[in-house]
This record gives structure tokens, C-alpha cells and sequence, in this order.
């Protein structure tokens, strides 16, 4: 059986990689977004040395290593579940041999290899040449990164889904996909780091997962986060991963007793 | 004459088919009032970093930003063609459209237009008279003919653009990545073009000139500054015309080469 969601990874894979040239105007323009939001950076520090807990320094990496991991972690499993349920082949899937949304997940996952590969790593090669990005050079930090951007993507697909997964209730959640990704975008701190939001704020965030998706592990690979700290901070992670199996669960659960009643 | 008895038309359609799923559109005009909201956190965020940004203070860059809104908005109700590679080529709709007499790029957008999206620009326009009073900035009778002036120039340089990209689906019908890509650049016209660098800046004011969606057409309402954007100003309405001819005569040249998506 694990070789059929196998199958699935390898199939998206190659069907990306079939539109591999879409994906280079994608490395230009998100290093125009890189270079246009380390701009604004840069204007905001101004003569200031230090903002946050983050240096000059720091920023720009941060700015360059939360576009990059978005490029990795970004899918529009939200869009496709909608658009399965629109048009009624969630129902045919359903009666197949495997689980909808694991195979859902598989194949963001063969989306996001693709990405990695064809669009993050080139990307990061080529933001690294233009702007001054201060990689760590420990081992262990990359590898550490590498896990929780694992994470990343598995939270922010959590999310996809269960957006997608609301076209089961309202007839159309084009609003709500929208909103979705406003929302991480900015709470997850690809635009800003959290540490930067107000304190009221912050500490809204504290307790919601997006600073899962980019803030904390970007600020794990820049430094900010000190050694002492990531282990929790990794926790955290795999904490929201599995909190998030839950409604998802019961979105699921009630989706599947709507469609029946659709059906009729 | 007829097209505007057409735009009527499509315009009772549309009001037809949403109304229909009445949560769906409340929705939707929550989510549109969350983006520009977020997009005012962001710039509420910064200055408390920051008593300046590239010589902007926080008013004007509101104020800057509230003008964005306005063409924005517009621009989002007739223009929303996010999804036209993939419902009108690769699906074959384009078929259609072609089939009537009215001109197929106005068939397309009035098909997809989206009036919720006006919202935006009504509290663009609310952002905007507030910062003005705040920033006790003059105001003449004149300034309101000008405003529409900014506006209208403004929002032919979106549609422009974004015509000429929804016609590379002509040319190829793979999903290009382009689209969404293009909607992060354009947030770039928002801040005061001064604090990028010479390359970014040109880009944004003669190749992609969203400089002329935001901060160009609303420096000319504000104080003078150093590098004094508000001589561009005018020349909005002549990008505008300049770049929606170009959309145009792509789009049409794509039509051209349109084959059907038919065996």
C-alpha cells in the first residue's frame, strides 16, 4: 500500500517537473520580492543597529531563507480539494482504495520535492550571489533547519487542507482560500518577524500555528534563536502538527456525512 | 451603446448568481477588508520600528497607501481574471467567446467582474481623507479632477499589465507562474520608491511601473520631498494609455493565434 502513496509523490513529481520552466520566472521574481523587502528593511533600520533581537545582518537572511522556504513550502492543496469537491471527483476518489487526503498530502509532498529541488535551492544559490546573506556554517544548524522546514510544510499543507476543505460547507470558499493565505503570509513572518509585531500581538501569535510555518524556523537557521532554546522550539512544531490531525479529523468526518446528503 | 446595455446585462447576472449563496459573497467582502487591513498592519508594524521611512512619515505612507487603494479596488472589480489560462484556454471557453459579436477581451472581464471588490476602494478613499486632515495638507477643487485623473491612469497600468499577462496564455497554455508572482510585485508601488535601489526603482517606475499605482500619483497631494517624485505624477494617465495599448495589442495579437482547444 505504501508504495502506491509512493507512487503518488513520483507522479507529481514528474508532472511538475513537466512545467519546470514556469518555475524559473518564479527564482526571478521571488528574488525581486527578496531584494524589494530587504530594501524596506534596510530603510526601516535605518541607522539602527539592532531591531528586535535581529541585526542588519540577521534580517536580510531571514528575508532571504523565509522567501526561499516558501517556495518550498507553498501549495495550492486548498484550491485542489475545492475544486475536487466543485466538480463532485472527491466523491469518485472516495471510493477508492486509499485515503483521499493522505494521497492530497502525498502529493503536495511531490510538489514541494519539486519545489526544493528546481526552485528553493537554485533560488537561495542565486539570492546568495546578489544580497550580503550570512549562511550558518555548523552542521548540525542545517540539518536541524532541513527537519523543521519538513515541518513547515507539513503545517502549512494542514492548513491548505482544511481550507479546502470547507468548500464542503460554504458553496464556494474563494474568500476563504484568499484569506487563508493574507493570513500566513503575515502571521507566519515571512513579511515580519513576529518578534517585530506589537505585544498584544505577539502574544496572539504565541498561541496560533503560522509562526510555525516560516518564524521559527528562520529564526533557528539566522541565529536568533539560541541553542539552548530549538529543542523546544522544534517541539513546538511537531506539537501543532499533531494538534492540527484533529480538525481535520472531524472537518473530514463531517464533510464525508454532508456529501451523502448531496448526493441525494 | 450596446455595451453598456451589455455591461448592464452582465452586471444583473452577476448579481443573480451570487445572491444566490448570500454567505459566500458576505465572505468574500470579509476577506477583501482582512487583506487590506493586514496590509495596514504591516505598515503600522514598521513605524513602530521607525519614525521614518526613506524620509515618508507614518501619515503619508497611510496616505500613500490609502490612494493605492482606490485604483486598486477598480482595477480588482473589472479586472479579475486570475484564473483566464485555465477556464478560457485550457478548458476551451475562449470558444465562446469568440463566437459573439462583442469584443472578446470585454466579454472575458465583464464574465468575471466583481463589484464587492469597490469596497476596497471606498475605504482607500476613507485612509486617504483622513491622513490628508491629518497631515493638514491644502485642498483645492482642483485636486478632486486630478485625483480621478491619478486614478483612472492608474488603473490602465494594472489592467495593461495584467492584459498583456492573461494573453501569454495564448502563446502557451502552461500554467505560467507569472500571475501570482506579478500580484507580490505590485505591492512594491505602495512604499516610497526612494529606498530601493536604482535598478528596483527603474523597474517599478518604466518596466513594471507599479510606481504609478501608489506612491507617484499620491506624492503629488504631499509635501515636496528631496528626490521630488511629484513631477512624475502627471505623467500617470500617459503610462497608463502607453501600457494598456501594449496589453491590448498583445492580447489581440493573441487572439489572433488562438487554434481552439477542439480536436
Amino acid at each position: 500500500m505504501m508504495g502506491a502513496y509512493l507512487d503518488f509523490i513520483r507522479i507529481r513529481f514528474i508532472t511538475m517537473l513537466a512545467y519546470r520552466v514556469n518555475y524559473y520566472s518564479g527564482i526571478v521574481i521571488y528574488a525581486i520580492n527578496i531584494g524589494a523587502y530587504y530594501f524596506l528593511w534596510k530603510a526601516i533600520f535605518g541607522e539602527q543597529q539592532e531591531l528586535a533581537g535581529f541585526t542588519v545582518a540577521q534580517m536580510t537572511t531571514y528575508v532571504a531563507v523565509s522567501w526561499m522556504a516558501r517556495a518550498f513550502y507553498f501549495n495550492n492543496l486548498d484550491r485542489e480539494i475545492a475544486n475536487d469537491i466543485r466538480d463532485g471527483s472527491v466523491a469518485t476518489q472516495m471510493t477508492r482504495p486509499y485515503s483521499y487526503l493522505l494521497v492530497k498530502m502525498m502529493q503536495g509532498f511531490g510538489e514541494g520535492l519539486f519545489r526544493l529541488l528546481l526552485f528553493m535551492i537554485p533560488g537561495m544559490i542565486i539570492v546568495c550571489l546578489i544580497f550580503p546573506v550570512t549562511l550558518p556554517t555548523d552542521p548540525m544548524t542545517w540539518m536541524i533547519y532541513l527537519v523543521m522546514l519538513l515541518f513547515s510544510f507539513l503545517i502549512n499543507s494542514q492548513i491548505n487542507i482544511l481550507t479546502g476543505l470547507f468548500a464542503f460547507f460554504v458553496e464556494n470558499n474563494e474568500g476563504m482560500m484568499r484569506m487563508k493565505r493574507v493570513m500566513v503570509d503575515l502571521f507566519s513572518g515571512v513579511v515580519v518577524p513576529i518578534a517585530f509585531f506589537p505585544g498584544w500581538l505577539a502574544s496572539v501569535m504565541k498561541w496560533l500555528p503560522f509562526q510555525a510555518i516560516t518564524y521559527l524556523p528562520s529564526s533557528v537557521f539566522t541565529g536568533r534563536t539560541p541553542g539552548s532554546e530549538i529543542a523546544g522550539v522544534f517541539g513546538l512544531q511537531v506539537v501543532w502538527f499533531v494538534v492540527l490531525l484533529v480538525p481535520i479529523w472531524f472537518t473530514w468526518r463531517a464533510a464525508r456525512k454532508r456529501l451523502f446528503v448531496q448526493g441525494g | 451603446m450596446l455595451y453598456a446595455q451589455l455591461f448592464w446585462e452582465y452586471i444583473k447576472n452577476y448579481a443573480k448568481t451570487r445572491l444566490t449563496y448570500r454567505m459566500d459573497f458576505w465572505i468574500e467582502i470579509l476577506s477583501d477588508m482582512m487583506f487590506q487591513f493586514m496590509n495596514l498592519i504591516f505598515i503600522l508594524i514598521v513605524f513602530r520600528h521607525t519614525p521614518t521611512l526613506g524620509g515618508w512619515s507614518e501619515a503619508e505612507v497611510v496616505f500613500v497607501y490609502g490612494f493605492f487603494m482606490i485604483p486598486y479596488g477598480i482595477f480588482s472589480t473589472f479586472f479579475s481574471i486570475w484564473n483566464f489560462s485555465e477556464r478560457y484556454i485550457v478548458k476551451g471557453e475562449m470558444d465562446r467567446i469568440l463566437t459573439r459579436p462583442a469584443h472578446n477581451l470585454f466579454q472575458v472581464l465583464l464574465e468575471n467582474v466583481d463589484p464587492p471588490s469597490l469596497i476596497g476602494s471606498v475605504v482607500g478613499a476613507i485612509i486617504m481623507f483622513v491622513c490628508w486632515g491629518e497631515l493638514g495638507l491644502p485642498f483645492h477643487i482642483m485636486d478632486i479632477v486630478l485625483l480621478a485623473v491619478f486614478v483612472i491612469g492608474a488603473v490602465l497600468v494594472y489592467a495593461g499589465i495584467y492584459t498583456a499577462l492573461s494573453a501569454i496564455s495564448f502563446y502557451s497554455d502552461a500554467p505560467t507562474g507569472i500571475v501570482p508572482l506579478m500580484y507580490n510585485i505590485q505591492n512594491y508601488g505602495r512604499y516610497p520608491v526612494n529606498i530601493y535601489n536604482k535598478m528596483i526603482r527603474f523597474v517599478l517606475t518604466w518596466l513594471l511601473p507599479f510606481a504609478f499605482v501608489g506612491v507617484i500619483p499620491a506624492s503629488y497631494f504631499l509635501e515636496k520631498k528631496a528626490d521630488d517624485l511629484s513631477q512624475l505624477a502627471l505623467l500617470t494617465p500617459v503610462v497608463g494609455l502607453v501600457f494598456f495599448t501594449l496589453g491590448l495589442l498583445l492580447w489581440n495579437h493573441g487572439v489572433k493565434r488562438y487554434r481552439g482547444a477542439g480536436s
